[in-house]
């Protein structure tokens, strides 16, 4: 086989893996906006949350360390232990339930059949608010995160594909272990939904508020529910993140690269979802392989969102976006 | 069969008033009571608040903004404010709402299933009943694993009504069902709501404009007007009376006429609560 193609192949592979990472923000935005009209603008910060609270409890830092010194004039930074990181991602997934918790009782609460602007604004004074309270939580240097996830090059993929086609291909192993993890997470998603009672009362809450309040479900329940989800997907999210390229700031942007993928794969759609992420994955990065050279490069930068806008003038809805049934 | 002064009362709503947003006054001064095992019938036009007044007993107000300020809900000698709806469905009390509200991208019997989201009496139970539901509504059966959103009218108030039975509820709060329906829907709707009052023992408040058809099959109606109880009284009576029947069945002295014509409606109103 032609080198070129081979190498094609390899780009596809490890944008198909990139996308995974992109399905996985975008799945939390799909499930809170799904189940309460909600566009959750915070979801990227909750990521950068989670890992920095995950990389907290695992070092043991003591949370809102600045302010204790700075009243007491002590200088306490860390308690002195270390937590194993399945221990300490249970203990982070207990902080975002109780986070759903708290936005929920705080201010969703308060805004009940209000207009979607309104709750949109709310998230975003929850994003830059979340955004802070990480902050003061943790510090503000940039943290590494390692829950022994393997890193680097899979040998085994390499010499294969060079026995087999003269030819070794370049997977990192982090990629892969983000891929199985989004697939197990996706189905326990689907099985939840599809074939559990709250599962089945989260879709009803979805589909009408009122309906689902008259049958005796309570919304507030559902929606900590979500949000609860939410935090956990995007503690995954942040996990894997956070384990490329480090848990900084700059991580709660990966909320921006959602935006295109939901806009492919339709807002409400969980498999829409990840098919997004995969083709916005394989399509930047083979973009950036065949035409990236004739235009000087750095196509990855708008691709995306060039790709959305395409969407957005010809099918709307997105791929998978729920067909609007409507009787006359 | 019912005789209210033998019966137990479940329901007993007093003066109350309702006001939505703060401002808009809806209900100046409702009182009603719904008897164990019968049909009450709550009549009236557009606007007259009989939507309101099952969602003050329902709870459901709140999440549209509307408040009761005056006036108690009773429901088995216990105050109902304060409850939320699911709190009102657990004690027996479950509304089918104006225009049926199906859960249209889940399934038939997924919104069936839904009905019992409030019950913890175990999986035999609840399938035991989904069944009884198919063989009241047999149509549902057929099309268990369609979309709701995809059934024809009726059938999504049949869907709505099953899904209520499924609660184990000891009243149902019935409102319009005979909405945008045919009539021989309407019939075979009301026929099945009569059975399940029959042979289940279940107690209905029913909203319904449609006067002739819900007076045949209640056994006692209220009149509302602009949010005032203006008549009540056993259904068989109503449908005796020459206002009834002239403002609300289009009959009188000289046989069925148009409504147009009913000119001295507000200068023979005498009716007051």
């Amino acid at each position: 086989m032609p080198e070129q193609l081979l190498f094609a192949m390899e780009v596809t592979l490890n944008g198909l893996m990139a996308g995974v990472l992109y399905a996985l923000v975008a799945l939390g935005f799909v499930l809170i906006f799904k189940a309460s009209g909600i566009f959750n603008y915070a979801q990227g910060v909750m990521a950068l949350f989670a890992a920095l609270t995950l990389v907290g409890i695992m070092e043991g830092q003591i949370p809102f360390a600045h302010i204790i010194n700075a009243i007491f004039g002590t200088e306490l930074h860390h308690f002195g232990w270390h937590v194993p990181a399945l221990l300490a991602i249970i203990l982070t997934a207990g902080v975002m339930v109780l986070f759903a918790w708290l936005v929920q009782r705080y201010i969703f609460q308060h805004l009940v059949n209000q207009e979607p602007i309104i709750l949109f604004m709310a998230t975003i004074g929850l994003a830059y608010f979340l955004e802070g309270v990480g902050d003061l939580m943790w510090g503000s240097d940039i943290k590494k995160l390692d829950v022994g996830l393997p890193q680097g090059i899979n040998d085994w993929i390499d010499v294969t594909t060079l026995e087999a086609l003269g030819y070794g291909f370049f997977i990192d192993n982090l990629d892969i272990s983000a891929t199985v993890v989004a697939v197990f997470l996706v189905a326990a998603l689907i099985i939840f939904s599809q074939y559990t009672k709250q599962g089945r009362a989260l879709r009803a809450v979805a589909d009408d508020h009122q309906a689902a309040l008259s049958v005796g479900i309570s919304l507030n329940f559902i929606w900590v529910l979500v949000w609860s989800i939410a935090g956990f997907v995007a503690l995954v999210a942040g996990i894997m993140w956070g384990a490329k390229s480090g848990v900084q700031f700059s991580l709660s942007l990966i909320a921006l690269k959602a935006l295109p993928v939901l806009m492919l794969g339709g807002f409400t759609s969980i498999p829409g979802a990840i098919v997004g992420g995969l083709i916005i994955g394989v399509g930047e990065k083979l973009f950036e392989f065949a035409i990236g050279p004739l235009v000087g490069g750095a196509t990855e930068n708008w691709f995306a969102y060039v790709l959305a806008l395409l969407f957005l003038v010809f099918r709307p809805q997105g791929l998978f976006g729920e067909k609007i049934i409507e009787r006359v | 069969m019912l005789d209210g002064s033998k019966t137990e009362t479940l329901l007993e709503v007093n003066n109350i008033e309702v006001i939505y947003n703060h401002v808009i006054l809806v209900l100046k001064g409702v009182s009603l009571k719904v008897s164990k095992g019968g049909i009450t019938a709550l009549l009236g036009g557009n606007g007259a608040g009989k939507s309101t007044t099952l969602k003050a007993v329902s709870n459901l107000l709140h999440s549209e903004r509307g408040e009761v300020t005056k006036g108690s809900i009773v429901y088995r000698n216990k105050s109902i404010a304060g409850l939320d709806p699911a709190d009102m469905v657990k004690q027996g009390v479950i509304q089918v709402m104006e225009g049926r509200h199906c859960f249209e991208h889940l399934t038939v019997e997924e919104n069936l299933m839904t009905g019992a989201y409030t019950r913890s009496d175990g999986r035999g139970a609840v399938s035991a009943d989904l069944e009884k539901v198919y063989a009241y509504f047999p149509r549902l059966k057929e099309r268990r694993t369609s979309q709701a959103g995809y059934t024809s009218g009726g059938e999504q108030q049949m869907v709505a009504i099953g899904r209520a039975m499924m609660a184990k509820p000891e009243t149902i709060l019935l409102d319009e069902p005979s909405m945008g329906l045919a009539p021989q829907l309407v019939e075979e709707i009301f026929g099945i709501v009569k059975e399940l009052n029959e042979q289940e023992g279940v107690s209905f408040l029913l909203a319904e404009q449609n006067t002739n058809v819900a007076l045949r099959f209640a056994h006692y109606g209220y009149i509302l007007e602009s949010g005032r109880v203006v008549m009540d009284g056993p259904a068989a009576e109503l449908r005796e009376n020459p206002d009834v029947k002239e403002f609300y069945l289009g009959m009188s002295d000289d046989g069925r006429k148009s409504f147009r014509d009913v000119r001295s409606y507000r200068r023979r109103k005498r009716w007051l609560s």
